[in-house]
């Protein structure tokens, strides 16, 4: 036994192959360390996209969902409103949506998918309060902005935002309400939380 | 009979051994100034964390709903509650006062140039390990800035291609920042951090035990065996580890009981300045603990300005400079890498700032300048002007190098003198 030669290229098969097989039983122990980080399944139940049907929704009208304890609104715009985003842009502070409060798909004049309809976070940027929606000329009363007859006016501090969620000048906020991703199932359905560029 | 019992414990465990090694029988430079104690002081800090740690972790609830609430409880009901957390809270602070120094003490010295590469490498780490424990330690109370500093500082990871939303997923444990992430958060600020900086802090140590201190002179204190004469090797008793590789030149003293006495001295300035600040500016006009974290965390409100603490205020700078995101955050990192790479940047052979070139000392007080500079725009809110200046200063920043860089390569120095005492 003692005086049997060494056999180098077996000891360093042996030692290779027993390294990687440690090695690989490593990376298997790891695992379940490594994924516990991941959000839980009431985290992710919580947190998890919700479908909302809009094929009843009024042009004009607005509707909100929860979506990760936010309020999540969905407006289905008209002609009138499309046109007077279109005009408006002198009186905000971000009309070109540069700021990052929107998904790439949605930086365009509409910040939306389709022109007609917008969803947006409803909360205001300044301080977490939630706007009010005015529509068909309450908003050019109430909140005071001549020529913009829709818009959301936030009740706590007087923020104004255009029905592209983009603020207006010289208010608190400092910038655009959020537009979350999203995407469209179908025409009648959309899918809140998850949108094509990141799906 | 305490005889019998101390070689009864030295045959099983080397306590007398190591004493000797690394205290008593350890040769320290002589001439060891000021700058030399904030080793010292950051060991005491960081026992002074973990003691005042350990016992906040006693009455503190690592919920979102119970921590907040809990750490009012601490300062309002707890019996000197609210000193052991100004204590903790001012120690936070503290440590980076001592470090920054600390760290500042080796650029102006050469303590990082051969052969203390290493040694300056773990203290880069324990340096990064710090600034984390830190971070997260400050998300606990779970107040408005917890909670707006955690959302800055976790969406920085966001911005790493292709994997950096899903990253941000996994790091926080849900879709926004939540309890999971303050659990998760406490479990590495109070178990995984703390030892990972007391092995790297005991790693620094022996480090430096084995290439020795350097000294404000930057003359090595060991030579060669044989080179000295009985006459020029030091009288003091130095330990055989030393003494059989190397002759010990007549410039050093024990350290032990002489350079901890020293220690000791500086121990009582500072605890002159840290009480000073526990017991009448713990707040610190909002520096050391912010007032937006006097509310609790609010995911709908943001506060008007989010500004990290003090001590991270020169990278946040640095971080705002760079107009693109990604850029920011990998021109952040590269201000600390370059750091670590200091021992390869600088070509220099002098060590310390007495014997090198007038550009050498003008380069580093610049920077020093520049850096604090740096932490006064990222702690402060944002102006037109700040924006341009953060700029201007990030390319000082990263100038120091490239200037230390070139200038080292045939840098005209001083003749270092031989000997400390000569």
């Amino acid at each position: 036994m003692s005086n049997t030669p060494v056999d180098n290229g077996r000891r360093r098969f042996l030692t290779v192959t027993t390294s990687v097989v440690g090695a690989v039983g490593a990376v298997g122990a790891a695992v379940p360390f490594v994924a516990s980080w991941n959000p839980s399944t009431r985290a992710k139940a919580a947190g998890a996209d919700v479908q909302q049907d809009i094929s009843k929704l009024e042009p004009g009208q607005l509707i909100s969902v929860k979506w990760r304890s936010k309020p999540v609104w969905i407006v289905r715009r008209t002609p009138d409103i499309l046109s007077e985003l279109e005009n408006n842009t002198d009186l905000l502070s971000d009309p070109e949506s540069q700021e990052d409060q929107q998904p790439e798909f949605a930086r365009n004049t509409f910040r939306s998918l389709k022109d007609e309809y917008l969803v947006l976070v409803g909360i205001c940027t300044h301080l977490g309060c939630s706007p009010k929606f005015l529509k068909d000329g309450d908003f050019a009363k109430q909140a005071e902005v001549e020529g913009v007859n829709n818009g959301f006016f936030c009740p706590c501090h007087g923020s104004k935002f255009d029905m592209a969620g983009r603020v207006f000048k010289g208010v608190p906020a400092p910038s655009n309400l959020q537009v979350p991703p999203y995407m469209f199932l179908d025409d009648n359905t959309i899918l809140i939380g998850s949108s094509e560029e990141n799906a | 009979m305490w005889k019998n019992l101390l070689e009864w414990i030295e045959y099983r465990l080397p306590l007398q051994r190591v004493a000797n090694m690394h205290a008593i029988q350890y040769p320290a430079p002589k001439n060891m100034n000021f700058w030399y104690v904030f080793g010292f002081l950051a060991t005491i800090v960081l026992v002074n964390q973990i003691l005042t740690g350990i016992w906040l972790t006693m009455n503190y609830v690592p919920s979102a709903e119970g921590a907040f609430a809990s750490v009012e409880y601490i300062m309002r009901e707890v019996e000197y509650g609210d000193v052991i957390r100004y204590m903790h809270s001012t120690g936070a602070s503290a440590f980076f006062v001592v470090v920054y120094l600390h760290m500042f003490r080796g650029m102006i010295y050469g303590s990082y140039q051969k052969p203390r590469e290493l040694l300056w490498l773990f203290g880069m780490f324990i340096y990064l390990a710090l600034m984390a424990e830190a971070f997260m330690g400050y998300v606990l109370p779970w107040g408005q800035m917890s909670y707006w500093g955690a959302q800055v500082i976790v969406s920085l990871f966001g911005a790493i291609p292709v994997v950096g939303p899903d990253l941000v997923v996994w790091l926080q444990g849900d879709y926004v920042i939540s309890g999971a992430t303050l659990n998760r958060f406490f479990a590495l600020h109070v178990i995984a951090l703390p030892l990972v900086i007391v092995i790297l802090v005991f790693l620094h140590i022996v480090a430096l035990h084995e290439v020795g201190s350097n000294n404000p002179d930057g003359i090595a204190i060991k030579h060669p065996k044989g080179s000295l004469s009985e006459d020029e090797k030091t009288k003091w008793k130095i330990h055989e580890y030393y003494t059989d590789k190397y002759d010990i030149a007549d410039d050093v003293i024990p350290f032990f009981p002489h350079i901890v006495l020293k220690d000791l001295v500086a121990f009582c300035v500072f605890l002159f300045a840290f009480c000073y600040i526990v017991f009448y500016a713990p707040e610190m006009g909002g520096k050391f603990l912010e007032h937006p974290n006097f509310e609790i965390a609010n995911p709908f409100k943001t506060p008007e300005h989010i500004f990290p603490v003090w001590y991270f205020t020169p990278f946040y700078a640095i971080l705002k400079a760079v107009p693109h995101k990604l850029a920011g955050v990998i021109m952040m990192f590269l201000a600390i890498i370059l750091l670590a790479l200091l021992p390869w940047i600088d070509r220099g052979k002098v060590k310390s700032w007495r014997y090198r070139c007038g550009l050498h000392k003008v380069n580093l007080i610049v920077f020093a300048v520049v850096f604090i500079f740096l932490g006064y725009l990222g702690g402060t809110p944002q102006a037109e002007w700040k924006i341009v200046a953060s700029q201007i200063a990030t390319v000082m920043y990263v100038m120091f190098f490239v200037l230390l860089f070139i200038y080292s390569k045939n840098e005209k120095t001083k003749p270092v003198p031989e000997r400390i005492s000569k």
